[in-house]
């Protein structure tokens, strides 16, 4: 085996035979998607359901406008008295020509929503009786919006999250505990480059984060949270490995300067954390304030976002590329830079 | 053994390192020749450490020059690394791995075989601890692993701090022989010690060290031979009064405790002839000068952080 080789194989055992780490790496971060996924499943997509009894032609047409879920009842009764107790918004019921339309008023804009559709229903059915050609014909159709469905950007959320955090806490704690257990210092003594160790770091690191990605898109699909890729997703694949070198130099920087593992965890918590909340983790950036928007454009988690994103869910073309890949190949090189500047085999 | 005979494989002149205001090293010169068992003995603190750390190249001396095999080791010289292998004094792993892949991780560092793992372990009695980890062995046992790591890819010269530290007498007489095999094959050997019974059994040479200076080096024999000190002759109490212990032939000096009488000798035959001829020989033990007296000759008894 080469030095590399060996180094990489010994830093995978160490990854993986600490279950903390393990922890931190897959399951928590996944304990977020799951959550989110879950709480924003049918958020905005949602269709209201209303009370129904009879079977005439408004009803009919009420379910042909897909905008409704009918839960049919066999008593006009007893669909008010749902109403009535708040369980449903509204109903109606059609015995003959008598359409009757109740609903609560306690949500006045479900309350206009529904009376919109179920009014809009009445008429077309009362023109389609007259049996004459209608003479204002509405075109209607959806349009792409740039609002996503939640998965679609908890997903690339979480995994730009969970990516940054295996890539500078392993670079981090690796250092520091290298260097405080002497194991730096004794690996300086064997005829190895330290751009060797450093490789195998970077190596298993990608590696971890590579896993990590395959993870939570795997949970992101399933049926039951919904994810959907688009064609262009593997645009994001230069975005996400330089995101990992980019947060593998802060994870650097931070392992020179702090002595115990501890003092390392904190401060890489204290780069990671704010990042995350004002990156569009875990909620859109888009709906954040304008002034966080533009805070959040100086952190490197918001361009492997938005440049993750682009490509994984929303289709955009290779020149969406330009900006975070300009961006994050800046942190590398200027913190990486300094990251080796600073870099000591042992605390003096 | 003198440097006519051997090329030397460790030059070392007026080397310095402070800390602050402690000298920590203040001024050693020694040359160790190739194949040469050297031992650096010395009190807590006195910069043996240090010392071996500037030779190995993971210590920058503050004035001072070290030649080892014939390259200078600072800065960081990879081409002397596969040369020389370190033990150092605080034992040094990858954490979370076992004993053999300790040793496969340095041999794939080394560029040897991994078989040499096997071999490592059954050299410092580990194989049946090969696959325990790292933080489940005793003090004892990792001080042996990180031997067997210093010495996985049969190095020239062998740099070891207090490797028997911390050892059973079983594994400290089975590192002697592994130590002493190692020297017939013709390598060098720097190490420190605070058992002086063996620096004197094992060393051809030794260094005591104190407050960063050399105060003696020779041979452990040649140093005992020059402290010329009285033999010491003790027996049980009351084989023999004082007084009658005094009058004996060649006696110098009689001292006694609860237990026994020791008496000062320069001419131990004569005493113990005369002792034989009274039939007082009860409990009899004959001590000559040590190592030990030497070290604390020169370093002083008195205790010291
Ligand atoms: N990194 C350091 N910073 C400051 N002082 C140090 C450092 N390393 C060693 N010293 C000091 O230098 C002196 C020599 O230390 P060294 O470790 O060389 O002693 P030693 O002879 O190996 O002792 P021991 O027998 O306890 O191992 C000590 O007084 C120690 O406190
Ligand atoms: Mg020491």
């Amino acid at each position: 085996m080469t030095a590399f080789k060996s180094l990489a194989s010994a830093m995978v055992k160490i990854f993986y035979r600490d279950k903390a780490t393990l922890f931190f790496t897959f399951v928590f971060p996944l304990m977020f998607l799951v959550v989110f996924g879950l709480l924003f499943r049918d958020a905005g997509t949602s269709k209201t359901e209303i009370g129904v009894v009879g079977d005439g032609p408004v009803i009919v047409g009420l379910e042909q406008t897909g905008a409704l879920d009918l839960k049919r009842f066999d008593s006009v009764d007893e669909a008010v008295q749902q109403v009535r107790d708040g369980d449903l918004p509204a109903m109606v019921a059609q015995d003959g020509d008598d359409v009757t339309y109740r609903f609560a008023q306690s949500d006045q804009t479900q309350a206009g929503v529904l009376s919109g559709i179920v009014t809009g229903v009445v008429s077309h059915v009362n023109q389609a009786a007259t049996g004459e050609e209608p003479r204002y014909v509405l075109n209607a159709a959806n349009v792409e919006d740039s609002s996503l469905k939640p998965i679609q950007y908890i997903t690339p959320g979480i995994m730009s999250w969970g990516v940054a955090v295996t890539a500078v806490f392993g670079a981090a704690l690796t250092l520091v505990s290298w260097r405080k257990k002497q194991v730096l210092r004794r690996i300086r003594l064997a005829p190895v480059p330290a751009t060797t160790v450093l490789s195998a770091r970077v190596v298993v690191t990608v590696g971890v984060a590579i896993v990590q990605a395959l993870v939570f898109i795997g949970v992101g699909v399933l049926p039951l949270f919904g994810l959907r890729l688009t064609g262009t997703w593997w645009l994001a694949i230069p975005v996400f490995l330089l995101g990992i070198l980019a947060f593998f130099a802060i994870g650097m920087l931070v392992g020179a300067f702090c002595k115990t593992e501890e003092a390392a965890t904190g401060a890489a918590n204290i780069v990671v954390l704010p990042m995350a909340f004002l990156s569009g983790t875990f909620f859109p950036i888009d709906q954040a304030p304008s002034w966080m928007q533009s805070v959040s454009n100086v952190f490197p988690l918001r361009h492997m976002n938005d440049g993750i994103m682009d490509f994984l869910v929303r289709g955009q073309g290779p020149s969406a590329l330009v900006v975070p890949c300009l961006v994050l190949t800046g942190f590398v090189l200027v913190v990486g830079t300094i990251a080796a500047k600073v870099f000591q085999w042992e605390d003096d | 053994m003198t440097d006519t005979e051997n090329p030397a494989a460790i030059v070392v002149e007026d080397v310095r390192k402070a800390y602050g205001d402690l000298n920590a090293v203040d001024g050693v010169s020694l040359t160790v020749a190739e194949g040469e068992f050297f031992g650096i003995l010395g009190p807590n603190g006195a910069g043996k450490t240090t010392t071996l750390e500037i030779i190995e190249g993971l210590r920058e001396p503050d004035s001072g020059s070290v030649r080892l095999l014939g390259e200078s080791p600072w800065p960081r010289n990879v081409a002397l690394l596969p040369r020389i292998g370190v033990q150092l004094q605080a034992t040094a792993f990858f954490e979370k791995l076992t004993a053999r892949e300790q040793l496969r991780t340095f041999a794939a560092l080394y560029r040897v075989s991994a078989d040499r793992a096997d071999e490592m372990l059954e050299l410092v009695g580990l194989t049946d601890k090969a696959d325990t980890r790292e933080d489940k062995l005793s003090g004892g046992q990792r001080q042996r692993l990180s031997i067997a790591c210093a010495l996985i890819h049969d190095p020239d010269v062998v740099f070891l701090d207090e490797p028997t530290a911390a050892l059973d007498p079983q594994a400290r007489r089975n590192l002697w022989d592994v130590l002493r095999a190692i020297q017939e094959r013709g390598k060098t050997i720097l190490y420190t010690t605070h058992y002086l019974d063996e620096a004197e059994i094992l060393c051809d040479r030794v260094a005591i060290m104190d407050r960063g200076r050399i105060l003696a080096m020779d041979a452990p024999a040649t140093l005992v031979r020059g402290l010329d000190a009285p033999t010491r002759v003790i027996l049980e109490r009351g084989s023999l009064s004082t007084v009658d212990a005094e009058e004996l032939p060649g006696a110098d000096d009689v001292t006694d405790d609860e237990l026994s009488l020791t008496i000062s000798t320069r001419k131990p035959a004569d005493v113990l002839s005369a002792l034989a001829e009274r039939r007082a020989l009860a409990g009899l033990q004959v001590r000559t000068a040590t190592l030990e007296d030497v070290f604390l000759d020169l370093t002083g008894r008195e205790y010291r952080a």
